[in-house]
């Protein structure tokens, strides 16, 4: 193997040194001169509206600059459609300080600048604002009959697809079934990094825009069509982002108001987000689901029925996919899928890392647990016993399928033969053992994505792309891709993100960054290396004159023959041949349609979970954690067990620990701090093994990828909640399974 | 955060001649609760007056032959404290079931004992609040009140005292010393915090002009039989819904003498001394615990999210005694399985 043959290798994160050392900077640590400061002020009302502000003393301050507010705003678009970003859903987007009207507790309605973040913060604490105060609805226990089907609205939605087969009937024909109701509430994304925009004013309305997204571009475009501004008045650059779990797909409040503040103030101004205002904005909707299932005397399913009914809010029609792989997961002639939202004065949710599918897989996955009781199977067995060949919703075959693989492999590394089926047979001194094991499916996706490369003569190359790296290692396995496409050792690539002025790439969501971005790079490097073969090929007694490009490979910074090494040409050597000081290509990358026609693109997991739990005092911890994923071919697999352990540790505290509680009299979240909005702390962490069960797949995407970011956390929540079950025979429907559950 | 002026006190005297000018003066000393309260409105002082220079850092012995636990030695330094960890562990043990090491280290023993509630309503400027707006309402009672109080409630408050150290120090029957204009005095633990009746924006009963200056841990010997039993939402970093301070002696299987104290449950560290009584000269069984147990939270009353915790109040009674008994303290239900 050459050592440059990159892809597949654990190498560290190539952005690890500058963030341990502080050098990697993100959006609100840009300290450019001049900087005012804003603080946002929320609503303490769920509806209504305002009465009056009345600003005077705040103005009165020495070194408050604005309050901005509905009543001061300039005239901005008019069009609903200039406030939608590329991921919004279908309806009317909120615009911040539009309009008196009150929506949603913790509504932004003023923002203060001022010369420091405490005088902007504490001027805000003194503001008068009057409301009036109208008669809120925030509980969807209230909308259980008033639900409707959304419309595309969108992007990434798919309605559940028509019932097949005779569901309602072999249901009640079925040997064994059940019907139950699962539910969770609202959860927030909580990154590390709260929101924060600095905006550097340039000039004559020219920004330079440091912004905490998912989507540069997103945020770029977003202000242009608010603000009415160029590509070349509004750059947006993001390099670095703590974390964003969906939470940096839209653009933020304080994105808008930092913009609007610089442009009237003509000023440099930055705008962040407290802890607090955390909770302001897009959230996992609290879903209601039931799960209806029957079986045959073989084990077999018989029918297969699943509803979801989730909050939104009043003002679009947020969506995502929660009972759609309810029809694909098993093998299944019955089916019929549902999904409904309710309006509720709350602000709109938001997709959560896994949306719909952490969700879905929770409900499907309990209840093929429990229907495993009902039947008599062990709960591996029986998923075995209704594997899917097949992709029923769609009724095409799947690219690449290893889930069986996942079951085996996870199953044998964890040991679930040891497990006795009766609940509360298993113990460990004082503590219940209770062995769960659930599994899922995601999306492997590909977008349209832009890459470009440059090549200098002292050999370093730089590849640039729009794209975004929320931590998930994008930096890093991009760079793994350019080396090894144009055999260059990785010290030699600088991989540059995050500013709208590069080629464009979508937000980084969906899992699909590594398959879109990667591919938009690989192409990139390709077309650099036909220009290097030309180029090559015109040097003095060149070695390769008669070379096709099929016959090259490019290899320890050599461009060589394949099948005669010795004769090759120094990278570097070519581009000091040209006479130019750097060679540039570039490339975008778009799904392969008529290959993928013929497919379902998926990833899928199996997770085999130990809980212990103490029978008197109902403290669950998990113990044993053993995550088999199945996600095509992986390019770094230190970055992609990193995606793995995050997610497991996600579903441990979906299960166990987050909710943000409303209450209904005020109609706004009560728990909206660190302190009391729980997630786990290392001590609630114990043994996680990651299993990749590798699939090589030339259908979903050139380099076979197909993305980690999410899939891992695909039945962790039910995993755990039918270990518990096995643990203390205690059957949770409700998360998350805090201890008063177990009492 | 409103604007504050800020003076640094050298001598106990001036800092108490200082805060005697107004109440809404307040003492800094680590800072890790009133900073945060500030931050939040809910503090709002005109002055601060910055105590850590006082000479009060000290942790020494008694004359009564206990230990003095200065008010500015910090959380940290008193948990590790060689003769802390000897003769008292379970205060040890109850400091260490608390915050995180960065806020240990910043937090002082006096500061610990004005810490203020949780609760969620107290903390929102946008909900009524007794506690925090004096008739006002109370939000929690009718609103979402899991984390909140069962025992020595009143129609004005359900608050929780969130302190660890403080339950230890309850059933250590500790007492605290304050100097105020007119000289020192010493308070009892359980006359220190105050139940929340129809004034619960008072936390203690300490005067305006008032200092804590240390609090004196008794002589008697709880340290082979005790448990601090602490239970929550997480591991670490998160406030008790129950936590337990159990301490025994023993006379081969009979308790010569026990002590009980309860957190997450009270406005105050829930000293229940008739209960103390009933474990005087019983076998160390299960059977004792549970009536004993069944005692604490007899006249116990439940909300509409937090009726569970009367149950789990006397079943970590039960279990904390019996951690005790057998000489095998604790905190977590749960060993954890990582070094």
């Amino acid at each position: 193997m050459s050592q440059t043959n990159y892809i597949g290798k654990a190498l560290n994160r190539v952005d690890g040194p500058a963030k341990v050392a502080g050098t990697a900077k993100y959006a609100a640590e840009f300290n450019v001169p001049g900087l005012a400061y804003g603080y946002i002020v929320n609503s303490p009302i769920a509806k209504g509206k305002i009465t009056r502000i009345d600003a005077a003393e705040v103005l009165a301050l020495p070194g408050v600059h604005r309050v901005f507010s509905h009543e001061n705003v300039p005239m901005l678009a008019i069009l609903d459609r200039s406030y939608k970003d590329d991921v919004a859903p279908g309806g009317s987007p909120f615009r911040p300080l539009h309009d008196a009207e009150i929506k949603f507790s913790l509504q932004p309605v003023a923002l203060v600048v001022a010369d420091t973040i405490e005088l902007a913060r504490y001027a805000a604490s003194i503001l008068k604002i009057e409301y009036e105060a109208a008669p809120h609805e925030t509980d969807i226990e209230t909308k259980r009959t008033k639900g409707f089907e959304p419309g595309r609205g969108k992007t990434g939605f798919t309605p559940p697809p028509p019932p097949r087969g005779n569901p309602d009937r072999e249901l009640k024909n079925a040997v064994h079934s059940i019907d139950q109701e699962y539910v969770h509430g609202t959860q927030h994304h909580n990154p590390m990094e709260m929101f924060g925009t600095t905006v550097e004013y340039l000039g004559e309305g020219k920004l330079n825009v440091y912004d905490k997204t998912q989507g540069a571009l997103n945020s770029q475009q977003y202000i242009r069509k608010v603000f009415g501004l160029s590509k070349e008045e509004a750059r947006v650059i993001s390099k670095y982002t703590g974390g964003g779990f969906g939470s940096g797909l839209r653009p933020q409040h304080q994105l808008f108001m930092a913009v609007l503040a610089a442009l009237e103030l003509k000023q440099s101004v930055r705008v962040t987000m407290t802890r607090q205002q955390m909770f302001s904005f897009g959230h996992r909707p609290h879903t209601l689901q039931t799960v209806k299932l029957g079986t045959n005397a073989d084990g077999t399913l018989a029918a297969v029925q699943h509803h979801a009914l989730h909050e939104t809010s009043q003002f679009e029609d947020y969506t995502e996919n929660v009972v759609n792989w309810s029809g694909m997961l098993y093998q299944c002639a019955n089916v019929k899928l549902g999904y409904q939202l309710a309006k509720l004065d709350v602000y709109t949710p938001q997709d959560m890392r896994a949306p719909g599918a952490a969700t879905g897989s929770f409900a499907l996955e309990v209840a093929m647990d429990e229907m495993a009781y009902a039947a008599g199977l062990d709960p591996l067995d029986f998923r075995i016993r209704n594997y899917a060949d097949r992709d029923q919703n769609l009724d095409k075959p799947f690219s690449s399928k290893k889930l069986r693989e996942c079951y085996h492999e996870g199953a044998a590394k964890f040991g679930w033969e040891k497990r006795n089926p009766a609940p509360r047979s298993m113990r460990q001194g004082n503590m219940l053992v209770g062995y769960g094991m659930a599994g899922g499916v995601w999306d492997a996706s590909q977008q349209k994505a832009g890459a470009k490369v440059s090549l200098s003569a002292d050999g370093m190359l730089t590849v640039q792309s729009a794209t975004n790296d929320i931590g998930t290692g994008t930096y890093t396995i991009m760079t793994q891709v350019a080396a090894e496409y144009l055999g260059l050792p990785v010290e030699a690539v600088d991989f540059q993100l995050g500013d709208t002025e590069f080629p464009a790439a979508p937000v980084q969501g969906g899992s699909w960054t590594a398959a879109s971005i990667g591919t938009a790079v690989k192409n990139a490097c390709e077309a650099l290396g036909e220009k290097l073969l030309k180029q090559a090929q015109k040097m003095k007694g060149s070695p390769l004159e008669d070379a096709k490009f099929e016959d090259v490979e490019f290899v320890n910074g050599q461009l060589r023959l394949r099948l005669d090494p010795g004769q090759a040409v120094v990278i570097r050597d070519i581009v000091q041949a040209s006479g130019e000081t750097k060679m540039e290509a570039d490339a975008t990358a778009a799904p392969n349609l008529l290959k993928q026609q013929g497919y379902s693109l998926h990833a899928h997991n199996a997770v085999f979970v130990e809980v212990q739990v103490d029978e008197d005092l109902g403290t669950i911890h998990v113990t044993r954690v053993v995550n088999a994923v199945a996600a095509g071919r992986i390019i770094n697999p230190n970055t992609a067990r990193s995606q793995v352990l995050g997610s497991v540790v996600w579903g441990i505290s979906m299960a166990l620990m987050e909710e943000t509680v409303m209450d209904h009299q005020f109609g706004r979240y009560m728990n909206h701090n660190y302190a009391e909005y729980h997630i786990p702390v290392n001590a609630d962490i114990h043994d996680i093994d990651v299993l990749f069960v590798e699939e090589e797949d030339d259908i979903v995407n050139p380099l076979g990828v197909k993305g980690i970011g999410e899939v891992g956390l695909l039945g962790v929540a039910a995993a755990i909640t039918n270990a518990v079950y096995h643990a203390t025979g205690r059957r949770v429907r409700e998360l998350p399974i805090m201890l008063d559950k177990l009492l | 955060m409103n604007s504050f002026t800020y003076t640094r006190a050298e001598a106990v005297e001036a800092a108490v001649r200082e805060k005697s000018a107004s109440d809404q003066v307040k003492f800094i000393a680590g800072g890790t609760n009133l900073l945060d309260l500030m931050k939040e409105n809910i503090e709002r002082p005109t002055r601060l007056i910055d105590i850590n220079h006082l000479p009060l850092t000290q942790i020494e012995a008694s004359p009564e032959g206990g230990l003095r636990l200065g008010a500015l030695a910090t959380n940290a330094d008193t948990a590790w404290h060689p003769e802390v960890e000897k003769r008292y562990p379970l205060l040890s043990q109850a400091i260490l079931a608390g915050a995180s090491p960065q806020l240990r280290n910043m937090a002082t023993n006096g500061g610990n004992l004005f810490q203020r509630t949780r609760c969620y309503y107290f903390y929102d400027l946008a909900t009524p609040c007794n506690k925090r707006e004096p008739g006002s309402g109370c939000s929690a009672i009718g609103g979402y009140n899991r984390i909140l109080g069962i025992l020595g409630t009143s129609e004005s408050c359900i608050a929780t005292h969130p302190s660890d150290m403080c339950v230890a120090l309850a059933a250590l029957a500790a007492t605290v010393r304050v100097t105020g204009q007119n000289g020192e005095r010493v308070v009892k633990f359980e006359d220190f915090h105050r139940l929340p009746g129809d004034t619960p924006q008072f936390d203690n009963t300490l005067q305006p002009d008032e200092i804590v200056t240390a609090i004196d841990l008794p002589a008697e010997d709880f340290s082979r039989n005790f448990s601090y039993l602490k239970l929550r939402d997480r591991t670490s970093y998160a406030f008790a819904l129950v936590s337990v301070a159990a301490a025994l002696q023993l006379d081969g299987n009979t308790i010569r003498e026990g002590r009980l104290a309860l957190g997450g449950v009270a406005h105050k560290p829930w000293r229940d001394q008739e209960a103390e009584n009933m474990l005087r000269g019983q076998p160390a069984t299960e059977d004792t615990f549970r009536r004993v147990a069944a005692k604490v939270v007899e006249n116990a009353r439940g909300y509409s999210h937090n009726t569970f915790k009367i149950e789990l109040a006397k079943r970590a009674i039960v279990r904390a005694l019996k951690q005790a008994t057998e000489g095998q303290p604790v905190t977590e239900a749960f060993q954890n399985s990582n070094p």
